[in-house]
């Protein structure tokens, strides 16, 4: 039940409005205060408009056009951080609307008093439903929302929060009378009393919190931003050191005049880390965003920031490894029974199952009887019939048997033929109510197919029984592969499962993972999270269920499945709307993407400054030492254009890198080593040497323009 | 001349070399704390007897420790020397050292820069030496060592409160590291003809007639802790270039090994302790390749020569030999200053003043590292982690993780203590060299005006800030002015430092330590000893550049441009 991915455009109309409108509410004290790097620039902006003015009033140090377009190009390096932040924002606000229209409505049927089965009830939209309504669900209907059942028994199919495609029971008082909102009765009937109120899931409050969107500063981006501040200060000194070295020059060479304030203030924008500091909170609320476009909300950033630091991940087998469904593999004929015969019987028994284990048994006897060289439609089935069965309906003479509870078989009455398929000893009891037996050698094949981690299906046609269905784990196409790749991450895969050590280490084996661990209970879980733990490894794990929920707690990074229970959702520090087993893949790879932004853009900042070094320290001192001049091996036309050159480009680079902020830079599945080398060579090197020519580039646009 | 020069560097870097695996495992066990057996024995009873204990101390409890040892340390320095004149041993009847220069003089010692703003045989009795200078040559190195255990065991330890006991690591760091190496060395230099008396000064008629002093003293026992803790205050005022403190070239190679035996040997000392040898090799391998570049560097702008003086016939295309002994050359005289500076020794057995301009640059630019390259015993491995940690923030979120080295996480308040490491020695360098270049007591000292003028404030603030003490002699430095200014320098780049190192090692010490795996980004390679040295570069030139264009970069571009 995946949904399909919100990808936003990077630059959407109705998004650009209003993230113009906040670029410039930003520009408020209080909002730049809280970025240190940007603060700087910000008061650097501020005294170089009052210099400006000083100087059109002719009593400025530096000319008045050069104050002025420095303090224009400085007013825009605010400007377009500004921006930055306020598009990341904006896109985030606006997936998280659209995330509230995920959730679906159902419709329900609401008792009116007494309020017990057989009363009247009314349609009713589930998001109407409020708590303390009793609702009556029957035979197909989807269970609206989180409930205890208060009469009446039924198999669910709770498929799409456990994985586990075998029904279970649900029937008032006990340990299982709760119901969960999106699940499905597949027999009978309960009478439900609901739990919660619309607009109070855990769903509901959490995107609240991304919408109200106090964000706080994850523990890395702290760190990021002491050493950013520790930069900016360093600059500062050197900047504010250069006017007394420049009086001392000045005087020295006898020739010359002092650096002026503009000029010093141009430079310290340059160095300090304005690329980086500019982008740092876009980057992190991008984050966020992409992971609402892959449908998971994080109650913070820090558990975007743990998934990226993940060595181990917990995997349920069911649904993640294998399919969530099992599957008809092989068909086991009794003696005497031909395979054809047998096929035919369980092709007749399941054409009505809509199950998946159904669907797939109608597939295999289709697919071993064509082999065979016959075809199942003519014949045994009247065409009518056969038509009426295609379109869902009961062909005449025909009455299916669904399963129900108490029986636990399904099957078909057909032209007086009892067609019947379940488990063993159901069917047993079936046909020696009708004077057959189950024959020893077939209920040594069942016991061989229940060791191999499958589940037997037996199928009998009156007082006979015919054979076993093997019904099979199925791994997964692919997902060898996946676990490859997350083992040349560096990440530990270990299944999770119910099934027997035997049964585990041959599905472990074939799907490739790591480790597993057989017959989990809540507690042996949450003992191999905090062994891993003690290792010094980070662990990350789904979950759904109420005993999950300590599990969950326990880990770094916990991804509860949003149709599973609501402890297991609080107890989680993320929650996924698809209830993807698969999306904990996905999580890692969104958190690695986003430090390795955060680790490009700082580094490609630090590595820009030699480069503006090179431009401004010539046109700064060559006046007073016209040696200088040979520093400037950019060859930039006029000590006024290398300023503004480097101003220029240190704003626009800005501009440049909100795409890259926003998307992230690419992730790659490689070991650390091959990930760093890349990345140094393309942000580090890339990042010394593109500001020579973008600064060359923009100096020569300014000369051939006569605007220096 | 350069193969001259570069069959000594690879004379040196081989001996060197071999040096580290023995001296990492003598360091080893007194870094981990877990001496071998019948050692502990011996050592538990010393502490016994002296009262003390080897019981964890968590980082508040040993920095306090540390400071209350070096500012008594301080205060008792002050007093001898401005009392020596009532005290015994005091053949020159020397009195007392002038207030100011005390002062200067007591930090200096305490703070392992050895700045001397005084020549020594002409202020210093031999009591004062022996008892106190040579005394804190020892103990400041202790420090420095001890505060580089901690920072180790901060990153071998799991979950742990303590980082060692201070009192206990000084004492075993002096006793059984210090002490027996000085020893061996002090008699090496004897055998060189280093001298060893309480003798009076000499006077003798000198060859054109006229009298003079030959002053005597107890060199060679001071000589070789001076060398060993990277102290580098000198017994006369004119260091190793003085034929008593370092006569022959045996003896020049003996001292510049002894600069770099504990720095050298600490890096694999710290390999062996958090289990992994390789990161030790790495970090030895970053400083050694910054080093080879930075000698070759000096070697070859004195070779360059000075193109005035060439052009006078007066050179003969020898080099720059000017304020150099011709025992030693070129060759052994940029070996020297690249050694004394890249470790913040500050002996010297040339006149760094006299090098050419960027001949000089270099060792000025290697103390603005922030002393990494080597550094001081302790303070360079220390200062050399701080910045891998630096290396591996930025660089380690581009794996796709968060910054961890070996296996510990750098979150808020390891880097917020990385930042003050890395702001104090810059803001006392360029804030002190702004004020005297500005005020008239600063300019007042300037022997040279212009850009080599700003030049020798500047080293003489790069090297008090960055505890070198090795200076532009042409700066004079004994006024008052220059001696609080530097003297402040010295002790808050000592201590500034130290603090924020040792909270960085409680901090470490706290946390779990990650296994690492594939994922992790490896501190033990090619890329990451590339790294380690760019970030030392990136934020030594980039605090520095303009300041350095503006004194040995203009000068040297001045000169040259005519030729």
């Amino acid at each position: 039940m995946s949904h399909k991915k919100m990808v936003l455009p990077l630059l959407d109309a109705a998004l650009l409005r209003p993230a113009l409108r906040d670029t410039f509410l930003k520009l408020g004290l209080r909002a730049q205060l809280k970025n240190p790097v940007m603060f700087v620039v910000y008061l650097g902006s501020i005294l170089c408009s009052v210099l400006w003015v000083q100087a059109l009033l002719g009593q400025g140090q530096a000319p008045a056009w050069l104050a002025g377009s420095i303090a224009v190009w400085l007013w825009f390096t605010v400007l377009f951080a500004n921006f930055a932040e306020a598009l990341a924002e904006g896109r985030s606000k606006a997936q998280a609307a659209s995330l509230k229209g995920l959730q679906k409505s159902t419709w329900a049927k609401k008792l009116a008093a007494p309020q017990r089965y057989g009363a009247e009830f009314a349609m009713v939209e589930s998001f109407d439903l409020r708590r303390d309504d009793v609702v009556l669900v029957q035979h197909g209907d989807v269970i609206p929302c989180d409930g205890e059942v208060i009469e009446g028994i039924a198999s669910v199919d709770e498929s799409a929060i456990t994985g586990e495609s075998a029904p279970v029971i649900r029937e008032s008082g006990g340990d299982f009378s709760s119901v969960t909102g999106g699940t499905r009765v597949l027999s009978d009937w309960i009478v439900v009393r609901i739990t919660v109120n619309p607009g109070e899931t855990f769903i509901d409050r959490m995107i609240a919190m991304v919408e109200g969107a106090k964000r706080r500063k994850t523990p890395n981006e702290i760190a990021l931003t002491i050493l950013l501040l520790a930069l900016t200060l360093i600059f500062l000194l050197v900047t504010v050191t250069l006017l007394p070295f420049s009086a001392y020059s000045v005087n020295a060479a006898g020739s010359g005049e002092v650096v002026s304030l503009p000029v010093l203030i141009a430079l310290l924008v340059c160095l300090i880390p304005t690329t980086i500091g500019g982008l740092l909170s876009a980057i992190g609320v991008a984050g966020m965003s992409r992971l609402m476009a892959a449908n998971v909300i994080a109650t913070s950033g820090r558990a975007v920031e743990a998934a990226g630091d993940v060595d181990v991940l917990l995997l349920d087998k069911t649904g993640t490894i294998t399919f969530g469904n099992r599957q008809a593999s092989t068909l086991v004929p009794a003696s005497g029974v031909s395979q054809a015969q047998l096929a035919e019987a369980a092709w007749l028994a399941s054409l009505a199952d809509d199950t998946p284990e159904g669907k797939s048994i109608v597939v295999l006897a289709q697919r071993l009887t064509e082999g065979a060289g016959g075809h199942l439609d003519d014949g045994k089935v009247g065409r009518t019939a056969l038509a009426d069965l295609h379109a869902g309906l009961t062909p005449a003479g025909a009455s299916f048997v669904p399963f129900t509870a108490q029986s636990r078989m399904s099957g078909i009455n057909l032209d007086g033929r009892q067609i019947r398929k379940g488990a063993a000893d159901a069917i047993r009891r079936h046909v020696e109510a009708l004077g057959g037996s189950l024959p020893r050698s077939l209920l040594q094949q069942v016991d061989t197919i229940s060791s191999r981690g499958s589940t037997p299906l037996v199928v009998a046609e009156g007082a006979q029984v015919l054979g076993v269905i093997e019904l099979k784990d199925v791994v997964k196409p692919g997902i060898r592969q996946r676990f490859a790749q997350l083992r040349q991450m560096g990440i530990k895969t270990v299944m999770i499962t119910g099934d027997n050590r035997l049964t585990a280490a041959a599905i472990a084996a074939e799907a490739g993972v790591d480790d597993f661990l057989a017959e989990a209970t809540p507690e042996n879980k949450l003992a191999m999270i905090r062994d891993y733990q003690s290792r010094g490894q980070l662990v990350a794990m789904t979950g759904d269920g109420t005993n999950d929920a300590p599990a969950l707690a326990q880990a770094d990074v916990a991804v509860a499945m949003n149709s599973g229970t609501q402890a297991a959702r609080e107890a989680a520090n993320m929650v996924d709307l698809d209830s993807s087993p698969t999306k904990l893949i996905e999580v890692v790879e969104i958190g690695k993407q986003m430090l390795m932004t955060r680790g490009a853009l700082t580094t490609f900042s630090l590595a820009n400054d030699v480069a503006k070094y090179f431009a401004i320290i010539p046109a700064a001192f060559a006046v007073t030492y016209p040696q200088l001049g040979l520093l400037n091996v950019m060859q930039l036309a006029s000590p006024a254009s290398a300023l503004l050159s480097a101003v220029i480009f240190n704003a626009l680079i800005i501009i440049a890198l909100i795409p890259l902020a926003l998307k992230g830079v690419r992730y790659r599945a490689l070991g650390a080593a091959e990930l760093l080398r890349r990345n140094l060579l393309l942000y580090g090197v890339g990042g010394l040497l593109l500001p020579f020519a973008g600064i060359k580039l923009i100096d020569m646009l300014l000369s051939l323009l006569g605007l220096v | 001349m350069m193969t001259a020069f570069f069959w000594m560097l690879a004379l040196f870097m081989l001996l060197l070399t071999l040096s580290v695996r023995p001296m990492g495992a003598w360091l080893a066990p007194l870094a981990s704390g877990t001496l071998p057996g019948r050692w502990r024995a011996f050592d538990a009873a010393l502490l016994r007897r002296l009262g003390l204990n080897d019981a964890g101390m968590g980082w508040r409890d040993y920095t306090l420790a540390l400071l209350v040892f070096n500012v008594l340390g301080a205060v008792l320095l002050y007093a001898l020397q401005r009392l020596q004149g009532d005290l015994p041993l005091n053949p020159a009847a020397l009195g007392a050292v002038e207030a100011g220069s005390a002062f200067n003089t007591a930090v200096s010692f305490v703070s392992n820069t050895n700045w001397q703003g005084y020549a020594g045989e002409t202020t210093m009795s031999y009591l004062t030496q022996m008892a106190g200078l040579a005394v804190q040559n020892f103990l400041s190195a202790a420090t420095g060592i001890a505060v580089a255990f901690a920072l180790i065991r901060g990153f071998a330890r799991r979950e742990s409160g303590d980082i060692g006991n201070f009192w206990a690591d000084v004492l075993r760091i002096a006793l059984y590291l210090l002490l027996p190496l000085s020893v061996v060395l002090a008699l090496l230099l004897v055998s060189q003809g280093v001298l060893q008396n309480l003798s009076g000064y000499l006077g003798y008629t000198a060859l054109a007639g006229h009298g003079q002093t030959l002053a005597m003293g107890p060199v060679a026992s001071q000589e070789a802790i001076k060398m060993l803790g990277t102290n580098g205050g000198g017994f006369f005022n004119a260091n190793s270039s003085h034929p008593f403190e370092n006569p022959t070239e045996l003896s020049n190679l003996l001292q510049m090994l002894a600069i770099f035996l504990i720095p050298a040997g600490l890096c694999h000392a710290f390999g062996r302790v958090v289990g992994d040898r390789r990161q030790g090799w790495a970090i030895y391998i970053a400083m050694s390749v910054l080093f080879v570049v930075a000698a070759s560097a000096i070697a070859w702008f004195e070779a360059q020569g000075n193109p005035l003086l060439s052009a006078l016939g007066a050179d003969g295309g020898s080099g720059n030999l000017e304020g150099k002994d011709m025992r030693f050359g070129i060759a052994g005289s940029s070996l020297f200053a690249a050694v004394t500076t890249a470790a913040s020794c500050g002996a010297v057995n040339a006149m760094h003043d006299s090098f050419t301009a960027l001949g000089g640059l270099v060792p000025m630019l290697l103390m603005q590292l922030g002393e990494v390259v080597f550094g001081g015993v302790g303070s360079g491995l220390y200062g050399m982690l701080v910045f891998a940690v630096l290396a591996v923030f930025v660089a380690g979120l581009m794996v796709g993780r968060t910054p961890e080295y070996l296996g510990k996480k750098i979150e808020p308040f390891d880097m917020k203590m990385v930042a003050l490491t890395i702001l104090v020695t810059p803001l006392l360098v360029l804030a002190g060299t702004a004020v005297a270049v500005v005020v008239a007591p600063g300019l007042a000292g300037l022997a040279n005006p212009g850009a080599h003028g700003f030049s020798e404030v500047l080293y003489a603030f790069s090297s008090a800030a960055n505890n070198n003490g090795s200076a532009f002699a042409g700066l004079s430095a004994n006024t008052p002015f220059y001696n609080a200014m530097l003297g402040i320098a010295m002790w808050f780049g000592r201590f500034a430092v130290i603090v924020p190192v040792l909270a960085l090692a409680g901090s470490l010490a706290a946390k779990k330590r990650l296994t690492p795996t594939l994922g992790s980004m490896p501190t033990h390679d090619g890329l990451f000893i590339g790294l380690l040295i760019g970030s030392v570069l990136l934020v030594g030139a980039l605090t520095y550049l303009p300041a350095l264009a503006l004194g040995p970069v203009v000068e040297h571009l001045a000169i040259w441009a005519t030729h």
